[in-house]
């Protein structure tokens, strides 16, 4: 009886840490992504050596804690060698951390590409911009490429780690520098800031600046506009950027690694990203599969002497003794056990099921068993590696 | 405290994960059957609340899936054409290609216009009174302040123009306790627990809506006293389980293995509950829902939900 199910193909996993240069976890939210994500980044940096780098979207100050940083900021931080001393590990390489701010990167962006000083100023003052750089979902997605683009072409770290953001859609963040290079480059962007820019409005387009004027009020269309003349500014550098963004995504040093569990909606949506990765030609390097209850609850055996001792607990009770306890007790005991080891038998057969329809696709499935505790350090952070690199 | 099902409008929220599909399906199949023309809207349209009430998919029209109960996804552009329809008179039928181009244009650079059109379009429903309950099954915790913000922060952005004029009723609609409420579902996990103390603590400062009750979904079973832990463990001693095995005709080494995960996982779990009970108001009520472990699905599943909601709201 093994206490946890099997790891599969864990060399091959092994030599996407050794070899690949960027990995970039994704799944739906809630499957334990940025544990995996730092949990690799760990593995990595005490198997393989060299710098390894994890890139969180994830404050959550728990994983801070784990690696023993006092927080996790914009700019990597190296895990102190005393985090990895407490864990009894030596490890062979550096691990470094950092997170994704959102707003942080775009300011950097807006620095790196404005044209002068003045432009800059004026874009990071604009309210359509703090909007935009704050909030936008997708200005998100971008910018966790953009900033992965830029930490990998710096060149500083043999291996790159990132968790994505989590998306409504798991293939938005995959389309992201796509979709900012077309948004920028738009047809209908100049047409919008057409009549602002000049005095002459174009006749055929007055209608709409009609309603959208009645709509949104014309001070409003103005911020818009003056956003994106401002924006005009830095469109090659941008749109370039972008490009080059999307071409590292498909680069065979980068590599994806699917997280889910093997609930329903979780599963569905890893493999709808396979399909996505797959079309797109992209490298799938590993679907991990979290919080996979443990074999033995499939043991038909087990569901028969289960079966046996729910009905007849009364029996079992009297026949094992008052030694073990009073015979009520102990027969809601035997009852209440059986019970429970049915019930979890269900979910486990369910995970079961999931879990051969999924292995019917990529030869890289991993499965984490389900912990009894929280991940709280680095030890238990390379405890959960181990079960995927073992 | 108002009674959550009085209200007219709940938004439920939480993170990813969590079941909280489930949960706006459960809370809307319990409103209908207590006789409450009900709407539920799925905000993210993914599907999943198709899957809930095993219909075919839904749209922006809402559609009756089951007696008394409404079902639709939210659709941006469809309700902005609909209340260009409905407020200003623009025919935008035939002009369906330019709007939509526009509008994407619009939305994607002013982030509050797509938010304001979601929200904008459920205050309506409960402002003219199709439904005597509408339920949000909203955004997760990283974007429902932001939705539920919207309002205020056109306000800021829009300083004038029709969408301004819009904002008014709506805030009166969302402010209003007696009205709106907003759920957040949690389970007792240490991520979902955190998330939803700093989403209680952001929604009461960044928005004016009202904190009905935090639902704990997935919650598992005690399964021992401590005596009765006690006379767990002396059946696991060996001399204990060997006999047992005699008796029962088989190991009981995997039942016994089975329980002692159950036990360890209520125990980590119950910590989380009281990390959550302390970091909420205690004002605020927190409902808590079964782990279903029954090969249930869909429809089955949330009457399941639905009638352990009921207890809890002592209905």
């Amino acid at each position: 009886m093994s206490p946890h199910p099997a790891p599969v193909a864990s060399a091959s996993l092994d030599q996407l840490l050794a070899a690949k240069e960027i990995v970039i976890c994704c799944g739906s939210g809630g499957v334990g992504k940025t544990t995996t994500a730092a949990a690799a980044a760990a593995m990595a940096a005490v198997k393989h050596g060299g710098k390894v780098l994890v890139v969180t979207v994830d404050p959550a100050r728990r994983l801070a804690d784990a690696l023993g940083l006092s927080g996790i900021g914009n700019t990597e931080s190296q895990v102190p060698a005393s985090a990895f001393a407490e864990a009894g590990v030596k490890p062979r390489g550096q691990l470094w951390a950092a997170m994704l701010d959102t707003k942080q990167s775009w300011d950097d962006l807006v620095r790196a590409h404005g044209p002068d000083q003045s432009t800059i100023d004026q874009i990071l003052a604009n309210p359509l911009y703090q909007n935009i750089s704050g909030r936008f979902v997708q200005s998100h997605d971008y910018i966790a490429m953009e900033r992965l683009y830029e930490l990998h072409s710096e060149g500083s770290y043999d291996l790159i780690v990132v968790d994505t953001p989590p998306t409504r859609n798991a293939i938005d963040f995959l389309e992201a520098p796509q979709r900012m290079g077309d948004f920028f480059s738009s047809r209908l962007l100049r047409w919008l800031i057409a009549p602002y820019r000049s005095r002459l409005v174009n006749f055929a387009s007055k209608p709409f600046y009609q309603v959208a004027d009645r709509i949104l009020g014309t001070q409003f269309l103005q911020d818009i506009a003056e956003f994106f003349i401002l924006f005009q500014s830095m469109y090659d550098g941008f749109v370039e950027r972008a490009r080059s963004v999307s071409r590292l995504l498909q680069d065979r040093r980068t590599t994806f690694m699917v997280v889910s569990t093997l609930e329903a909606s979780p599963l569905t949506e890893a493999e709808f990203f396979i399909e996505a990765l797959t079309e797109r030609k992209l490298h799938l390097g590993a679907v991990i599969l979290n919080r996979v209850l443990p074999d033995y609850l499939l043991d038909e055996g087990a569901s028969v002497v289960a079966g046996t001792m729910e009905k007849s607990a009364g029996d079992l009770a009297v026949q094992l003794g008052a030694k073990v306890g009073p015979p009520e007790q102990l027969e809601r005991v035997l009852a209440e056990i059986s019970s429970s080891f049915l019930n979890f038998q269900v979910v486990a057969q369910r995970e079961a099921e999931q879990r051969a329809e999924l292995s019917a696709r990529p030869d890289v499935v991993a499965t984490i068993p389900f912990f009894d505790t929280d991940i709280t350090d680095l030890s238990g952070l390379l405890r959960l590696a181990e079960h995927i690199w073992s | 405290m108002t009674d959550l099902l009085e209200r007219r409008l709940i938004f439920v929220s939480g993170k990813g994960g969590v079941g909280k599909t489930t949960v706006a399906a459960a809370l809307g199949l319990l409103a209908s059957q207590h006789g409450k023309r009900t709407l539920v809207c799925e905000v993210d349209p993914k599907g999943d609340l198709a899957t809930s009430y095993e219909c075919s998919p839904t749209g922006f029209t809402p559609r009756e899936v089951q007696p008394g109960l409404w079902a639709m996804s939210m659709n941006t552009e469809e309700s902005l054409r609909e209340y260009l329809k409905l407020n200003l008179r623009i025919p935008v039928a035939g002009r369906i290609g330019p709007l939509a181009k526009a509008f994407d244009f619009v939305a994607t650079a002013a982030p509050g216009v797509k938010e304001i059109l979601t929200v904008g379009k459920l205050c309506w429903e409960v402002r003219e009174g199709h439904y005597d309950l509408v339920v949000a099954d909203a955004s997760a915790t990283g974007h429902i302040v932001g939705q539920l913000s919207a309002p205020q922060g056109i306000n800021e952005l829009v300083q004038v123009g029709l969408v301004r004029q819009q904002t008014g009723w709506m805030l009166d609609i969302l402010s209003d306790p007696a009205l709106t409420g907003l759920c957040i579902v949690a389970t007792p996990e240490e991520m979902p627990v955190s998330e939803t103390i700093d989403l209680a603590a952001r929604v009461a400062k960044e928005t004016t809506v009202d904190l009905a009750s935090i639902i704990v979904n997935r919650v598992l079973p005690e399964l021992f006293t401590t005596t009765e832990e006690e006379i767990f463990d002396r059946l696991c001693e060996p001399a204990v389980a060997d006999r047992l095995e005699e008796m029962a005709g088989g190991s009981p080494g995997p039942i016994l293995a089975a329980a002692r995960l159950a036990v360890t996982m209520r125990r980590t779990r119950t910590g989380h509950l009281e990390r959550l009970r302390a970091g909420i108001d205690p004002s605020v009520p927190l409902l808590y829902l079964p782990y279903l472990f029954a090969r249930a699905h869909g429809l089955r599943a949330i009457r399941q939900v639905a009638e352990a909601l009921g207890a809890e709201l002592g209905l």
